[in-house]
């Protein structure tokens, strides 16, 4: 099964709510998936630096006297804020690339979760109740955000299976279905020189929608073409650093509810997700037509 | 009337509550408030009771139904009245998909739009629709009547068997063996009297009739043997 949720605020004062928010509505979604959990929050770009999050299995042994090794690899000045198994790396937004590479050197077992400017990944085993509570996500402000539960079937239950997958800055994607051709499309990627990490399904998806948004594709357009080259089930959402995205496969079985007012635009794989945001009864709900891309921008 | 605050009390109360009410209760107008989307929202009803459920509902919402009434006044999750018996559901808003689905007796009533796949396998339920309908919809359906008051989406009546499709708005495609048929003085009064029930003011007129083309191989006699 799986589920989802995404939330995208038209309301700035709802802000320093999203946190809280989404974490409400993940957690409604237990039953679809009680695997492993994962947030992906987009907060204020106010200072114009870049973040990467990282994760470790070992974390105590691992971030400590992070800053100053990354300082004396790259000479760049770094903040880290440790979250539990996870740490939020602020710096300059030029030297993100820089600080990348030199993790892989200085902490080789290191995962990124993501990069960017405004995107933060936090994902792990678990239900999305104790995943939401280690990483404090409801206290976490943001303009928009995405949610994954997870019910396993393509890869394993690890940390790096969890969604939301970013592959590229800013970029992230949840899914609930499975992709039939991930394995050829995984190689054909590979060979263009995409970096793929695991061997899930959704990881392609994400990569893919990356690839194609590299070679020139608007997010709008890349969702387009990933109807035509993705075989499978799938209900997508797509977080990007000002918007958010949903396609759903032209089979359309993988559930979806979405609800807009002036205030936000949200999504839910169901319409329990959706129960307790404010202004629910008035708002306009419908389920998101198959095969059809919808996208919101700030 | 009886009010029940499923939040408070919870589903597997609301449904045995509801599974009590013996065929000559007294108590036959119910009212379920706070429903929050919950799933399985008056299941295998059995007696000839009303049930109205204020707000919208999960999954399976009047799934099984034999007798009773039961209004959704707000929008239903998908398999909703799914393998009714007999009796009424009516959704004031939209369904999602498969509604009515292996649908034996009855009726469903969707005064919004259904979603895709309504009335897959139905098997003798009478269907109406408001709005219009997703793809697939009536999908190897056996028995029984779809109105639907706009449009059908892709794949329309794929693979049926004796059911009979009425549309009155554009079918976007039809499925495998499914074709447009005559309509005869006995389909207007079906519709007359389906529209009527579903309180719809659409003309009996305006529809057009789809159904089996009877082409496939488990039409063809040459076939029988193989059983």
């Amino acid at each position: 099964m799986c589920g989802i949720v995404g939330l995208f605020l038209k309301d700035k004062s709802l802000e320093p709510e999203l946190g809280a928010m989404l974490s409400d509505m993940l957690v409604t979604m237990t039953d679809r998936g009680p695997d492993s959990a994962g947030i992906a929050i987009y907060g204020s770009d106010d200072n114009k630096n870049g973040k990467i999050t990282i994760q470790s299995d070992t974390p105590d042994e691992v971030f400590p006297n992070l800053e100053q090794d990354i300082k004396v690899a790259t000479g760049t000045k770094v903040s880290v804020k440790r979250k539990s198994t996870h740490a939020v790396l602020e710096m300059d937004a030029s030297e993100v690339n820089s600080v990348r590479s030199a993790l892989n050197k200085i902490r080789p077992s290191v995962r990124i979760m993501s990069a960017g400017d405004t995107i933060e990944i936090y994902k792990e085993v678990g239900l999305p109740k104790d995943v939401a509570a280690r990483f404090d996500i409801s206290s976490m402000s943001g303009t928009h955000g995405i949610g994954h539960t997870r019910m396993a079937t393509e890869s394993a239950v690890t940390t790096m299976g969890a969604h939301p997958f970013s592959t590229g800055s800013d970029q992230c994607l949840v899914h609930n279905g499975s992709l039939s051709n991930h394995n050829s499309l995984r190689r054909k990627l590979r060979r263009e020189g995409v970096h793929i990490e695991t061997e899930n399904d959704t990881e392609v998806g994400a990569a893919y929608l990356t690839y194609k948004m590299q070679q020139g594709s608007t997010l709008g357009e890349a969702l387009e073409s990933s109807l035509k080259d993705l075989d499978g089930f799938f209900t997508f959402l797509v977080g990007t650093k000002d918007g958010f995205g949903v396609v759903r496969d032209p089979i359309a079985c993988k559930p979806a509810v979405m609800a807009e007012t002036d205030q936000y635009v949200a999504f839910g794989s169901e319409y329990r997700a959706l129960v307790n945001l404010p202004g629910i009864e008035e708002a306009r709900v419908w389920e998101p037509e198959p095969a059809t891309v919808y996208f919101w921008t700030h | 009337m009886q009010t029940f605050d499923l939040e408070a009390l919870g589903l597997r109360k609301l449904n045995s509550t509801l599974h009590e009410q013996i065929e000559d209760t007294n108590q036959t107008a119910w009212e379920v408030i706070n429903p929050k989307g919950s799933h399985a929202i008056a299941v295998g009803l059995d007696s000839p009771i009303e049930v109205t459920i204020k707000g919208s509902t999960g999954y399976y919402c009047g799934g099984m139904n034999q007798k009773a009434t039961i209004k959704v006044v707000g929008s239903a999750g998908p398999g909703t009245a799914e393998n009714m018996m007999s009796g009424k559901v009516i959704i004031e808003g939209d369904a999602s998909q498969y509604a009515g689905a292996t649908g034996h007796g009855g009726l469903l009533v969707i005064k919004g739009n259904a979603s895709s796949r309504c009335g897959i396998s139905m098997k003798g339920i009478n269907i109406v629709v408001h709005g219009n309908i997703g793809h697939m919809s009536a999908f190897m359906a056996q028995s029984g009547n779809l109105v639907v008051c706009g449009d059908a989406g892709d794949a329309l009546g794929d693979s049926c068997y004796e059911a009979r499709l009425f549309v009155r708005g554009s079918v976007k495609s039809l499925g495998a063996d499914c074709e447009e048929k005559e309509m005869r003085p006995e389909h207007i009064q079906i519709l007359k009297e389906l529209l009527a029930e579903a309180e719809s003011d659409a003309k009996p007129e305006e529809f057009k009739r789809y159904g089996s083309a009877r082409n496939l191989y488990n039409f063809d006699v040459d076939n029988a043997a193989a059983y």
